[in-house]
């Protein structure tokens, strides 16, 4: 009982930080019609700056606000100096210019800060607290699982109550009636863009600290958990994204504590499988999403 | 919007001069492809003897990733089944060709005749895994069927170390191949014989390919890919037609998996990574998705990037401190950098330039002729 | 008018296949002469040798430091003459620990640069899918950067040779450790999932007996998160956890263990046991690293009362630009070393046979802490390891060193005190 206690919390906690990356996939993808292959890419790159202001700074919290930022800006810069020019008529194109995003971001960080692995400090301890004798949660778990609540509720709040996220929904939408109604819906994509990769920047400020440590390619593996997250949940459904994440997190730590971590690919397969078989579109998504 | 919408298929307004059924009579299209596959055979021979072994062995590369790229684009181009995982169904060739050619050995057999066999069940096996995939992924449309198939690119190295009993784990199995036939004489090169095979082999997928692709089945399947509602309504099976796609593609990247091992003489899983999916995927795409030539340039792209790195490197001379960063990262760099611009510039790759400038030319040229 | 494009196409087929034959018959003349009885690679003023490393991707870290340093080294002897008047050169190909990338880098210093010899290529799976194109090329494949047990198949591969310490050696002498330091504590294994993790299980439980070790688990690179595997060892009351771990996971597994309050005994492979790779890794939580046992069989890289980490530090400063120096860098001059002491032993006729016979004539002396085994009949590497631990942020030797096989024989102390490096740092013909 007591392991089975330790997976739980041990797969939440992973699964929150997929949530929040998974999140970050939904955004640009009802913004954009656009599974962006270089957000892990994107957010590794906001994590180097967050270290070279940490070192420079010696301030963590200095670093953290530089990380976000510079996932906003990143976004941006990635809708309004390439996204926008991509013939957007095939699918297939916004999805093989972000694998060449993924490919000139890693190396360029592979030529800058070189291609060792680099200390990812936390602010909090991670030593678990606990409680009657079982280790339950650290204060850095507490402190992931807080920040990715108040994303998510934010998330929410922007969307649902502010004139701006209405508007960039109705960009969304319905670009052309937008419009017509005086949205400026290219400006709402790009913000769009910033919002996800904001997103997608904290995410790895709160996943590389619990792997290996930063590195060019540290979300790679984080990236391909998300989108099967993402895609479990339902691409078009931001809460999707959560309960994938979630589910995805305990998957792994259950296969990985009670089978064997080498199993844990095919678990996410089958998991894969067993939902999209059943609901195509994720398990979130619309019920009449097909009309043929 | 709903997910269908999301996924619907490009706007069929690319220009599909290089598809397009030919006009004039239906024989005649497996002649003019038959005696194409007959000048490609005997240049080939003829290069094989021209080229250096290194030469050889990089050409036979291309024709091995020749296989998987020329059944990509069918799936991708013609079809509109995005897949992420044709490393793996490569990988699934490999593996059957290995543990057949090593059965072979194991029990003495030999003979020229052998390496055809296992050829033979490398290419069953992938189609009947691809026939799976193909079923569920019916099912699945844009960026749902890419979650699906991005999975089984990670799984099926996975599970070579899992089932390492049979697969050898990460060190992966080696595959015993004849040496030359001794009718070639003593001194043949390894290198060109290695040519031979590959390209053999491939030039046989790319004539049975480009015959589908102008046949009955061609026309289902880019019909499928314009307009799902459309086609249904002309009475197409939309779903059988989507598993025979991946059918087939998966049997041309099962060949080219196989041919690869054949070639390296070892399988394992490393060589077979979601990298080498993305790889394949953007080859396509960067060669000119939608025609089979375009593959032809995704396969030389797949060999050269490699070189590529070695060459730039060297050409630079840097003080060891700056070299040892940009060693590697460089040509990765100016790839990443080559593949935007191009997806910007030119949507329809390189074969999609050279049509336009093949267009642009003979438009100057025929004026002045009639 | 349909059909004008074909007509252009065909004549671009036929241009093409005309540049072609021409460019190929160009070729062939060229091809002829070089029939003679010349060793390749090897001039009176140069010898080419190359390797495969992974310079880029997510193995390249720690490792992509290794062929440099072995290239400076190779820099500063031919800055002192070279070998019997002979350069040498170093070509170095990025495979970004692919396989199929070594298949085509491998063959292209083979065919295409025409090497003398393969050194120093790295790793397990890379490695061993060319070691047949390699035979079959008479191509002598030298000082392999791995310790599988693959590279010591003398009738199978005469040409490959090993320079690690095995797996298996090196988990019988930590197990040995365990032995006579640490009797009676709750043994727990964690192992890559692979070649490395098993032979190094064999060692230990040749040593403790197969029920001795009590938790056996093991991880796969592509999943980054060993809470579950850590977890079982604390609910099994681990004491002593003996780790084969690639650095990366030896720092999550160290890290791991201390956010779960469970401080076991570590004992780690040499591969995972570099203390600054470690501690760089680990950043604040580098004191967790208080106290590991560590093996190795080579200079510590910050001994600078050591004779060799002397000389190869000032290698370093002149031909690698003072890179950060740390376990890798000592690896890959030693490697250089033992190469040009092996071309000396070959003598100025050198060929690829005559190279050969000097390695498997053995009786190298260089700056490891074990025996070379080089023998007609075995052609694996160091055959031993010393013990090191970590204490006050610095990882140093304690003990003797020790050497054993990879079968049943005993873990002996090896008394033979290391040798001193030359005046000028270049070996001389012994």
């Amino acid at each position: 009982m007591d392991r089975f206690v330790f997976l739980t919390l041990d797969g939440l906690s992973r699964g929150s930080v997929y949530a929040a990356s998974a999140l970050a996939l939904v955004l640009i993808w009802r913004a954009a019609r656009i599974v962006n292959f270089a957000q892990g890419a994107m957010a590794v790159a906001a994590a180097y700056v967050a270290h070279s202001v940490t070192s420079a700074t010696g301030s963590y919290w200095l670093g953290f606000l530089a990380a976000v930022v510079a996932g906003l800006l990143l976004g941006a810069l990635v809708d309004v100096a390439v996204m926008r020019l991509v013939d957007h008529r095939s699918p297939l194109n916004p999805v093989i210019v972000a694998l060449g995003l993924v490919l000139l971001i890693q190396a360029v960080l592979g030529m800058v800060y070189g291609n060792e692995y680099r200390p990812a400090e936390t602010p909090f301890r991670r030593t678990a607290l606990s409680v009657g004798g079982v280790a339950v949660l650290s204060p850095f778990d507490l402190f992931v699982f807080a920040t990715i609540a108040v994303v998510v509720v934010g998330l929410a709040w922007i969307f649902t109550r502010t004139a701006v996220g209405l508007r960039m929904r109705a960009a969304a939408f319905a670009p052309e009636v937008s419009r017509l109604l005086g949205v400026n819906v290219g400006g709402m994509l790009t913000l769009g863009w910033a919002l996800a990769s904001g997103v997608g920047a904290l995410a790895a400020m709160l996943v590389v600290p619990t792997e290996l440590g930063l590195h060019p390619h540290a979300m790679d593996l984080v990236f391909v958990s998300a989108f099967t997250a993402a895609v479990v949940g339902g691409l078009d459904s931001p809460p999707g994204a959560v309960v994938g994440g979630l589910l995805v997190g305990l998957l792994l730590s259950y296969v990985s504590g009670y089978v064997g971590s080498d199993l844990t690919p095919l678990a996410v397969l089958a998991l894969l499988l067993a939902v999209l078989l059943v609901r195509p579109a994720g398990l979130f998504a619309p019920v009449a999403a097909r009309q043929v | 919007m709903s997910a269908t919408r999301a996924a619907a298929p490009p706007a069929s307004r690319r220009p599909t001069a290089g598809v397009r059924p030919a006009g004039g009579p239906r024989g005649s299209t497996l002649l003019r492809h038959l005696a194409v596959v007959a000048v490609a055979a005997l240049l080939l021979v003829a290069v094989s003897y021209g080229l250096e072994p290194f030469r050889n062995f990089q050409l036979a590369t291309v024709a091995a990733y020749l296989c998987a790229t020329a059944g990509l684009t069918v799936l991708t181009g013609l079809n509109g089944q995005l897949s992420l995982g044709h490393g793996a169904l490569m990988a699934v060739g490999a593996y059957t060709v290995a543990l057949s050619q090593n059965a072979f050995a194991d029990r003495g057999v030999t003979g020229q005749w052998v390496l055809p066999i296992s050829l033979g069940a490398a290419l069953l096996t992938t189609v009947a895994v691809g026939a799976v995939i193909g079923v569920a992924a019916a099912r699945l449309r844009g960026p749902y069927l890419a979650g699906v198939t991005l999975a089984v690119a990670v799984v099926v190295p996975a599970l070579t170390v899992t089932f390492d009993g049979v697969f050898k784990g990460e060190q992966g199995l080696p595959v015993p191949v004849e040496p030359p036939p001794a009718a070639l004489g003593p001194y043949f090169p390894y290198e060109r014989w290695q040519l031979w095979v590959a390209g053999a082999a491939t030039l046989l997928v790319l004539l049975l390919l480009g015959n589908l692709v102008r046949s009955r089945f061609g026309r289902t399947f880019r019909a499928v890919r314009d307009d799902e509602v459309a086609a249904r309504l002309a009475g197409i099976h939309v779903a059988r037609t989507q598993v025979l796609a991946f059918v087939v593609s998966a049997a041309g990247a099962g060949l080219g998996g196989a041919l690869l091992g054949v070639l390296a003489q070892s399988v394992s899983p490393g060589a077979f990574s979601l990298t080498l999916s993305l790889f394949l995927l953007m080859a396509v795409v960067i060669g000119g998705l939608g025609r089979l030539a375009g593959a032809v340039w995704g396969a030389v792209l797949l060999v050269v990037l490699p070189d590529l790195t070695h060459t730039v490197s060297d050409l630079v001379t840097l003080p060891p401190a700056v070299a040892q960063r940009l060693e590697g990262n460089l040509p990765l760099a100016i790839f990443g950098i080559t593949l935007v611009v191009v997806m910007i510039a030119a949507p329809g790759g390189v074969q999609g330039l050279l049509s336009r400038l093949g267009r642009a030319l003979l438009a100057r040229w025929r004026p002045r002729r009639t | 008018m349909s059909h004008m494009p074909r007509v252009a196409r065909h004549a671009l087929a036929i241009a093409t296949s005309i540049t072609l034959l021409v460019t190929a018959v160009g070729c062939t003349g060229e091809e002829s002469d070089s029939g003679g009885r010349q060793v390749p690679g090897v001039t009176d003023t140069e010898i080419v040798v190359g390797t495969h490393m992974p310079l880029t991707g997510p193995a390249s870290a720690g490792y992509s430091k290794i062929a440099p340093a072995t290239k400076a080294y190779f820099d500063y002897v031919n800055a002192n003459g070279g070998v019997h008047g002979r350069r040498i050169t170093y070509k170095v190909m990025d495979d970004g620990y692919n396989p199929a990338n070594t298949q085509q880098v491998v063959r292209q210093l083979v065919l295409q640069d025409k090497v003398f010899a393969v050194v120093n290529g790295l790793g397990t799976p890379t490695h061993s899918g060319v070691l047949d194109f390699l035979k079959s090329n008479r191509v002598p494949d030298l000082f392999v950067a791995s310790g599988s047990r693959s590279w010591d198949q003398p009738d199978k591969y005469p040409g490959t040779f090993g320079f690690n310490t095995d797996y298996t050696v090196e988990g019988k002498i930590l197990a040995n450790h365990v032995k006579t330091s640490l009797p009676g504590r709750k043994v727990c294994f964690l192992g890559q999932d692979d070649d490395f993790g098993r032979d190094s299980l064999a060692g230990v439980e040749k040593v403790l007996g197969a029920g001795a070790v009590v938790a056996k688990q093991t991880y796969v690179t592509s999943n980054p998160n060993v809470a579950p595997q850590i977890g079982a060892f604390k609910a099994a009351g681990c004491q002593v956890v003996i780790l084969a771990t690639v650095p990366g996971f030896t720092a999550l597994s160290v890290g791991t263990a201390a956010r779960l309050s469970f401080r076991p005994q570590w004992l780690v492979s040499n591969v995972g046991a570099d203390h600054p790779t470690l501690a760089k890794q680990l950043g604040a939580g580098a004191p967790l690293l208080e106290g590991m046992v560590g093996a190795n069989y080579l200079p510590m890289q910050d001994d600078a009362e050591n004779p060799w980490i002397q000389l190869f530090t000032r290698v370093n400063k002149a031909h690698n630009a003072d890179a950060p120096f740390d376990g890798n860098s000592v690896y890959g001059m030693a490697v250089g070393y033992l190469f040009v002491q092996a071309l000396l032993a070959a003598g100025k006729d050198l060929t690829r046979e005559s190279l050969l016979a000097a390695v498997a004539k053995g009786g190298f002396q260089g700056p490891g802490l074990a025996p070379l085994r080089f023998s007609a009949t075995d052609h694996s590497g160091y055959g031993g390891a010393r013990l090191s631990q970590v204490s006050g942020g610095k990882q140093s030797y304690f003990g003797p060193a020790y050497e054993t096989d990879e079968g049943d024989g005993p873990v002996k102390e090896y008394a033979v005190t290391p040798a001193t490096p030359p005046a000028n740092g270049v070996p001389t013909v012994s």
